[in-house]
């Protein structure tokens, strides 16, 4: 009977939660862990020993200085024990990491690594401890309800990111970046992941289905420019008013010289 | 030989219809009266003449926008053309937006234009103040002209507000939000006059409506009215003219209205409405479509009002923290209440300038030619710690798109914007004011001692010196031509007795005009030209000198 | 110019010799520099040459020629690109239309003053001024119209008609004024309430799906709304602009509670009022890291873990707190409303209701 409701459960993703999170209570591990337990999957399995050990030769040689040759975090990086699959792929393949200088947040960046070496890092990573999975097509097939997809970015991320998902300035010099160059895997990762000062948003806040809206909808603004002709960034009335006055007084303004002086 | 007679047969017609027309209202008298009429021209007194003309466009591409806007905030699910917002809820005001936009031929090119056009409206408007005021135009007879155009310019504000407004999408409504957040700070009354403004709790389903009417009716006949207020004082003052030879405050230079006005200005119309439609082609203003409609959680980063309502939005942001005091059991807002404050005694000192400078000049002449600004220092640096201080707000209200283009700390930025507030317009004043006088200084100079030339010669006894031309007759009279004003003392008035008022205006005379550089006179031209003279003549004897 | 005023000009500026007008602080000096009088005309190219004067004539014939070609292309342009659900067809319907009309606009307006420049005479002429006064005659007479008037309807003698007529004015305003009191009724203490009651569940903006607190992890933010708030229902967007909440949840030993309010959060999950309480923009942006909220529209910042106390920007009070709890099924609930109004200040916010 129990086992009946349980396994009821665990074919909806809310359920999955419950009993993840009721599991978890039992054993008594701590919130950390039940971060990391709202979308894991077994990852080391699907991954060869090889890769796992290419992966840790990458890591040795280009993150163990400020991670830690355990990835068990320095001074100088957190722990990496935990923090899954996907959350290498999101830091490395935007060029996140390596990191750089010490700003007040990482930044984007040419990749520094192929997407071999990229997985066999993450490989790795995720053989530490269980974490969240690099997101399949069930989050970034961009075949989702646009008009959903739209009406949830505007309430969980256009604050941050602008309506037309153009970015927008947090505190102290931190940003949210513009989205309109991110794949949706990275869009599909930072949701799940929150990275740096991003926000977590897990499957039970925003479903696969609702990720996979929000994704098609970006996919949507990627890839339509405006009817109305040049964006001007798309960054509202403050780039508008700029041309107002550069562009259209400033161009009358020229005619009204040439209107003014005497023909020769 | 055939055309002499089509001449004929035109002139026939011409003076047909004059005839026709003479006869019913008798239009020849005021034919005689303006048909000759002369107006300067010079490039910057345009700028009002774009200000109209952006106004007709205005009332042109808003009347077509009324024929497919309809301003109800009643709920509606949307089915029209863009994708992305098919089956969502949005007031109709939102729906029919977007079919303007999106399934009218030729909406959203009007709605650009109409815009862009109220965009122009308020700059050109704006810096057309400008001009009259460091130009010295406000000067009379004209101050109440320049009163009756400081009320156009707040009415533009007020019709680019609540035309900002009406198609409730989301920008728009937190646009509203924000206004209604401020006039709930107001004390006592605020949540009254709240209440009724939006019918009720905000947002209610009344405000568009009530908005659409103000916009499309009551301002744009506001304005209308001032514009008439303004022309006929146009006319009756004459228009003004830059000094120079020939200039004076008792004639106007130029050209006669028709036909070269007419063409000039008529075709000018056309210009200014052909680069709207230019720019409405070709950018994007308002992607309505990408805020989706009014709802009171979202919001987008980057929520800026249009420019013109820029720095009232700048001066809430640059408010210091923890502003609001308890008044007993009351809330006093001065976190609301010191921007709107600060930002209405700017108005006011703007609308009143023209009379505060009367009152210390004492002149009471009528002035028609004039000022270049760097001939009235202390007005021009007074105006440039204006136009810095409107600046700095202004800049106030994009902190957070200046903090990302430029990377910088959107806390900084904004700290920064704070300090600049206060100090900026007063470096500005002194900045601009030596600028002036040095300028003042450089034209004396010229006037009495010529340009320099650029020749070197060496004299006889190897002196070298620097031959300067003299100004001719026309370069010489635009220099010297300028009102030289002093500083007064306090004098006793007709009892004996010195008063508050007359000591005041002789403190602020000294702060307008203690340093002021008199022009240059004749005797004093005279004696330098005498000595330019003996120069001459030592140069030349060099120069023969040199051929023996 | 007469040579008369042109003397006039240089004693002092007044046209009309009759009323001479106070220079006041200006100083006149006689040995001022004289008035050469107006420039000499310069001859243009069109006035000398045939040649220019035919060029000239060809380029206005030429603009206003491209105006019909202008023109006539937007007509063309009109069915040319119509528009349907592809946005692309908006955008070359916008473009095609604009460009012809911008053209057939420009080819007058560029074409009137080429005319004007070139063709027509542009030698500058002087006209004179009169002072805007009125001539002491025509004043003279205008005073003598008021002085009449006055004496034959009595307006100065009959005070006590003066004076009941200044108090008609002043009241016949009055009722076109107070006939505005229905544009919104008496806001009465609707903004101290919020849809929110005892045990109301904490649902997902904009679905409405109930949310459990173990579906919260530690760094997540949900955007809430109370359940049951419909968008059909009448009041829907009147009800969410007061009720909107924030929902998140921390690391507990970060958070600071006063002990007033200890019990309002659960197990670090922490609620709070998403309208500013400077101008009421929705405070949204939640940094994972800092606990920061910040309001996008003023940059008011808020410290979440410190009781939303403002750590920058111009707003003054922390950001009301929703208290919550657990019930058995694991679903969050409200306590019950908010403690105090939420959203801007206004004068008596702090009143008891």
């Amino acid at each position: 009977m129990l086992k009946n409701k349980l396994n009821g459960l665990r074919r909806s993703p809310k359920g999955l939660v419950v009993i993840l999170f009721a599991g978890l209570l039992v054993v008594g591990t701590g919130y950390t862990a039940v971060n990391a337990a709202v979308n894991t999957s077994p990852q080391a399995a699907s991954h060869s020993a090889a890769q796992i050990n290419y992966g840790k030769k990458l890591f040795l040689s280009n993150c163990a200085s400020c991670h830690g040759k355990n990835a068990e975090g320095t001074a100088n990086g957190p722990t990496l024990i935990g923090v899954g699959e996907a959350s290498v792929d999101f830091q490395v393949s935007t060029g996140r990491m390596p990191g750089a200088s010490s700003g007040p947040q990482m930044q984007v960046k040419p990749v520094q690594f192929t997407n071999d070496e990229i997985a066999a890092m993450a490989a790795f990573v995720g053989s530490l401890a269980t974490g969240p999975a690099i997101p399949g097509a069930e989050y970034t097939s961009g075949n989702g309800d646009i008009q959903k997809g739209g009406e949830l970015f505007r309430v969980n991320c256009a604050m941050c990111h602008n309506a037309a998902g153009k970015g927008g300035a947090l505190t102290e010099g931190k940003y949210a970046p513009e989205l309109m160059h991110s794949s949706a895997k990275t869009i599909a990762e930072a949701m799940i992941l929150g990275p740096q000062n991003m926000p977590v948003f897990n499957d039970a806040n925003i479903t696969p289905q609702e990720k996979n809206d929000i994704i098609t909808y970006l996919q949507y603004l990627q890839t339509h420019s405006s009817a109305g002709g040049d964006e001007l960034g798309g960054l509202g009335p403050v780039t508008e008013g700029l041309l107002a006055w550069l562009g259209l007084l400033g161009l009358i303004i020229a005619i009204t010289i040439w209107l003014g002086a005497k023909s020769n | 030989m055939s055309n002499t007679a089509t001449a004929k047969k035109k002139n026939g017609f011409l003076a047909g219809t004059a005839n026709y027309v003479d006869e019913r209202v008798g239009v020849a008298g005021v034919l005689k009266e303006f048909g000759r009429k002369i107006f300067p021209d010079h490039w910057s007194f345009m700028l009002g003449e774009v200000a109209l003309y952006s106004f007709l466009v205005l009332l042109l591409s808003g009347t077509f926008l009324t024929f497919f806007f309809q301003p109800s905030m009643t709920d509606v699910v949307y089915n029209g053309v863009y994708a992305p917002l098919k089956g969502a809820h949005m007031s109709i005001a939102y729906a029919s937006s977007l079919d303007i936009t999106f399934e009218v031929r030729g909406g959203l090119l009007m709605r650009q234009v109409h815009h862009w056009s109220a965009l122009l409206f308020v700059a050109a408007a704006g810096l057309h103040m400008l001009r009259v005021f460091f130009t010295g135009a406000f000067r009379k007879p004209r101050e109440l002209n320049w009163v009756v155009g400081f009320v156009l310019f707040v009415l533009g504000m007020a019709a680019g507000f609540t035309g900002y407004s009406l198609p409730d999408d989301l920008l728009s409504g937190n646009g509203l939000r924000i206004i209604d957040g401020m006039i709930k700070g107001v004390p006592f009354i605020g949540t009254w006059i709240s209440t009724l403004l939006f019918g009720g709790e905000f947002p209610g389903h009344s405000i568009v409506g009530r908005l659409y009417s103000l916009h499309i009716m009551l301002v744009p006949a506001l304005i209308l009215v001032f514009l008439a207020i303004h022309l006929v004082m146009l006319v009756l003052h004459k228009h003004t003219h830059y000094s120079g030879a020939g200039r004076k405050d008792t004639n106007v230079v130029g050209y006669p209205l028709m036909p070269v006005y007419v063409a000039k200005a008529g075709g000018f119309f056309f210009i200014v409405f052909g680069v709207i439609m230019l720019i409405a082609s070709f950018f994007t203003i308002n992607p309505i479509w990408n805020y989706g409609g009014y709802d009171p959680s979202p919001v987008s980063a980057g929520t800026q009002p249009d420019w013109y309502i820029g720095w009232l939005d700048g001066a809430l942001r640059l408010a210091p923290t923890h502003l609001e005091f308890m008044i007993g059991d009351n809330t006093l807002s001065m976190n609301i209440l010191l921007p709107l404050v600060i930002s209405l005694v700017f108005l006011a000192l703007v609308a009143l300038y023209p009379f505060f400078e009367n009152w210390v000049t004492g002149d009471k002449r009528e002035h028609h030619v004039l000022d270049r600004p760097r001939n009235a220092p202390v007005r021009t640096a007074i105006g440039a710690a204006g136009v810095t201080f409107y600046a700095v707000l202004w800049a106030g209200a994009s902190t957070d798109l200046i903090a990302t283009n430029f990377k910088m700390s959107l806390n900084q930025v904004l700290v920064t914007m704070q300090i600049s507030l206060i100090i900026l317009p007063i470096v500005a004043f002194m900045v601009t004011k030596r600028i002036c006088l040095s300028l003042q200084r450089k034209d004396r100079e010229i006037a009495l001692h010529g340009r320099e030339s650029g020749r070197i010669v060496r004299l006889p006894h190897g002196e070298y010196i620097e031959v300067h031309e003299a100004a001719n007759e026309y370069d010489l009279f635009k220099l010297v031509d300028y009102k030289d004003y002093q500083p007064t003392l306090a004098r006793p008035n007709a009892e004996g007795k010195i008063t508050i008022s007359a000591r005041l205006r002789a403190t602020a005379s000294r702060f307008y005009f203690k340093d002021s550089v008199s022009p240059a006179t004749m005797t004093e031209i005279e004696a330098n030209a005498h000595h330019a003279h003996e120069i001459e003549e030592q140069v030349q004897k060099a120069i023969e000198n040199q051929k023996l | 110019m007469s040579e008369q005023s042109k003397e006039v000009a240089t004693t002092n500026h007044s046209s009309e010799a009759e009323h001479v007008y106070d220079g006041g602080l200006n100083v006149v000096h006689q040995d001022a520099v004289k008035d050469p009088g107006i420039e000499p005309h310069r001859v243009r190219m069109t006035d000398k040459s045939p040649k220019h004067e035919k060029n000239a004539v060809r380029q206005v014939v030429a603009l206003f020629t491209l105006s019909m070609l202008g023109s006539a292309f937007a007509l063309y342009a009109y069915f040319a690109f119509p528009i349907n659900e592809d946005l692309t067809t908006v955008r070359n319907n916008t473009l095609f239309l604009g460009v012809g009309i911008t053209l057939g606009l420009l080819g007058i307006g560029i074409g009137a003053v080429h005319w004007a420049k070139t063709l027509m005479p542009d030698n500058e002429v002087a006209e004179d001024r009169h002072a805007i006064r009125s001539p002491e005659d025509k004043r003279a007479a205008a005073i003598e119209v008021i002085n009449l008037a006055n004496q034959e309807s009595g307006f100065s003698r009959r005070k006590l008609i003066r004076r009941t007529l200044y108090g008609a004015l002043a009241l016949f305003p009055l009722p076109g004024i107070i006939i505005f009191g229905d544009l919104g009724p008496n806001p009465g203490d609707k903004l101290r309430h919020t849809a929110w009651k005892q045990g109301t569940r904490l649902a997902r903006d904009p679905y409405g799906t109930p949310i459990k607190a173990s579906e919260i992890t530690e760094g997540s933010v949900f955007h809430v709304i109370p359940e049951g708030l419909n968008p059909e229902q009448e009041d829907y967007l009147e009800q969410k602009s007061k009720a909107a909440v924030l929902l998140v949840r921390v690391d507990p030993k970060n958070l600071i509670e006063s002990d007033e309010k200890k019990d309002w959060s659960y197990q670090g999950i922490v609620a709070y009022s998403k309208i500013c309480t400077h101008v009421g923009c929705p405070v949204a942006l939640y940094e994972q890291t800092t606990h920061h909220l910040l309001c996008p529209c003023h940059q008011s910042t808020f410290d979440l873990v410190d009781g939303c106390k403002v750590i920058f920007g111009p707003a003054s009070r922390p950001l009301p707190q929703l208290p919550i709890y657990v019930d058995e099924e694991g679903y969050l609930r409200a306590q019950s409303d908010f403690h105090e109004p939420v959203g801007p200040s206004f004068w008596d916010r702090s009143a008891k209701a």
